[in-house]
């Protein structure tokens, strides 16, 4: 009755789109990253460079630095919110009046425009009229210059982020602890399970593949942090707070070195992904082991 | 037992502490940034003080009549709406044929999509400029710094999302409605069109304003792809950063006027929000 045609027919719109401009690029990144290719170079088309972009990468400082400071901030932001949604998310396990309140005001931040994050940061800690900067002088007497320090930068970016995605990870984990069965719970506070015990040996083994879910988002969402890192410090002070992600945007294309940057481009998109699937194995053993 | 009622008052108290901080640290940098777009230059150099005295309207009204700005938020309405109502439809077309169709490869199909909203953005920005200058070219017209380019362009995050999210509300609506309609005569066109999109309502509005808010707060793909005529409010947003002596009561103004969209459709979407930042994998 129903023919494959008419199946097809209607699906291959979203596929032609998507080939256009999600896997095209893909190939074409490949093709250019083994290739010598800069605009203002003498020779200017592509010349075939094999390997070289990617030997150049291995020893490009800045670069790897960029990538280092990346994989810092991922670590830290993504365990630090991954702690507090945790214990966020069960003290809204239970129901309680204001609780609806609470949480539409904490959606806030996960709809407002990254660069709009960067934006309100930046106003909290600009040195003259920011609260931060402010309050913390006259209450500690601590000079806090986000354009000087860097790691006030650092500090700032990192709380930024928290306050960004916490709630995120938070509600994720809700909507995992709320689907949780009562009954294992019940069963081990009957057979004499402290609490702790409860969470240790029931609730994390149970939550495992909801905590995979928000560390593999939140993960791949951290190593491509650029709009309010760009917009908060512009990367400095130096290149205390230059991100992978503001760096591939800083140095490819003001120097238009199409070839090394797609090598660069490539690189990333590798890493990220090595880190996730890295990720993925080691959380799922641990999770075997615990169950 | 009269400590036991202590501790469970102690508890609330405790709870609600901890809920009015948070909600209070979660709505502090925003409304800071609405206090400093009320204020002038000169008051902005007093002491904090959250309290809003006087209204310096001129913030709003500066960039607001400034036919450039004017063309960014154009633009960002544009390229937000027509990105949305694109996504709807191809979503639509696309679950429909997903859930009813057992077309083979369908299964590596749908990963693939989602595969595509995983890319890192940094690493798609220079193939997509090269593709957009140099590649995808008529003559001497490309997609680069027009707005149909961007609309295009975000689907590679919004579609994979969008079709995720309609996936699951298209094999919730029960296949014996559309059987029952064609068993009356009904074409499969006028199945879709008169049986599902009216049941589907609900989630394509779901859809349709998580796709807008995406689209509309996107800036790295603008920035790098636009110049002059298809340039968005997030890209004017950052334009602030760069021009010495920052006007920052200004830029607090157009960054309130930037979080507009999202703060209207806050209630419709908030408990959506999860569904659709996870690609569908935990739903509340």
């Amino acid at each position: 009755m129903r023919s494959n045609r008419l199946g097809w027919l209607l699906l291959s719109p979203s596929l032609i789109v998507l080939f256009i401009v999600g896997f095209l690029p893909f190939l074409y990144v490949i093709w250019v990253g083994f290739h010598d290719w800069n605009i203002f170079a003498a020779t200017r088309g592509m010349t075939w460079a094999g390997a070289n972009n990617y030997r150049r990468l291995v020893f490009d400082q800045d670069f790897l630095a960029a990538l280092w400071r990346t994989l810092v901030f991922t670590f830290t932001v993504v365990t630090s919110e991954l702690v507090l949604g945790f214990v966020l998310a069960q003290t809204l396990t239970r129901q309680f009046p204001g609780r609806a309140f609470f949480r539409t005001i904490y959606v806030l931040p996960l709809v407002v425009a990254p660069i709009a994050v960067g934006a309100t940061w930046r106003l909290m800690v600009i040195p003259g009229f920011g609260p931060i900067p402010y309050f913390l002088e006259r209450w500690f007497g601590i000079q806090y210059r986000i354009g000087t320090y860097a790691e006030h930068a650092w500090a700032t970016a990192v709380l930024m982020d928290i306050w960004h995605w916490t709630p995120f990870v938070t509600l994720t984990l809700l909507a995992g602890l709320s689907a949780i069965p009562r009954e294992p719970l019940e069963q081990a506070m009957v057979d004499g399970a402290n609490r702790w015990q409860v969470f240790r040996y029931i609730t994390i083994p149970m939550m495992m593949p909801v905590i995979l879910t928000v560390v593999f988002i939140r993960i791949m969402d951290a190593l491509r942090v650029v709009d309010e890192v760009y917009m908060l410090t512009n990367g400095g002070p130096g290149t205390a707070t230059t991100l992978i992600g503001l760096h591939i945007f800083r140095v490819v294309f003001p120097k238009t070195d199409y070839g090394y940057g797609s090598a660069m481009s490539l690189l990333v998109l590798y890493v990220t992904i090595v880190m996730c699937w890295l990720l993925f194995v080691a959380l799922a053993n641990v999770g075997k082991q615990k169950a | 037992m009269k400590t036991a009622r202590w501790r469970k008052i102690l508890g609330w108290i405790g709870l609600y502490a901890l809920w009015i901080a948070l909600t209070l640290f979660t709505v502090l940098p925003i409304y800071w940034m609405f206090v400093v777009s009320s204020r002038s230059r000169v008051q902005l150099f007093d002491a904090p003080t959250l309290l809003i005295r006087s209204f310096y309207i001129q913030n709003y009204t500066g960039p607001l009549s400034d036919p450039v700005f004017q063309r960014y938020l154009l633009n960002s309405l544009y390229i937000a709406v027509g990105n949305a109502l694109l996504v709807t439809v191809l979503a639509l077309f696309a679950t429909y044929a997903l859930s009813r169709w057992r077309l083979p490869g369908a299964d590596n199909i749908f990963f693939w999509t989602i595969t595509n909203r995983m890319a890192p953005p940094a690493a798609f920005l220079l193939p997509l400029f090269l593709l957009y200058t140099q590649v995808f070219r008529i003559g001497n017209w490309t997609l680069f710094d027009t707005q149909i380019g961007l609309i295009l362009l975000y689907c590679v995050f919004n579609l994979p999302f969008a079709i995720w999210l309609m996936k699951g509300i298209m094999d919730g609506i029960p296949v014996e409605i559309d059987e029952a309609a064609m068993v009356d005569g009904a074409s499969q066109w006028t199945v879709l069109w008169r049986v599902i999109v009216p049941l589907a309502a609900p989630g394509l509005a779901i859809t349709f304003i998580l796709s807008l808010i995406f689209a509309w707060n996107e800036y790295l793909f603008a920035a790098t792809l636009t110049s002059v005529n298809a340039r968005t409010i997030t890209t004017g947003l950052a334009e602030f950063v760069t021009v010495t002596g920052t006007n920052w009561g200004q830029m607090a103004a157009v960054a309130t006027i930037s979080i507009l969209p999202a703060l209207i459709f806050l209630v419709f979407v908030q408990r959506y929000i999860v569904t659709g930042l996870t690609f569908g994998a935990v739903k509340e």
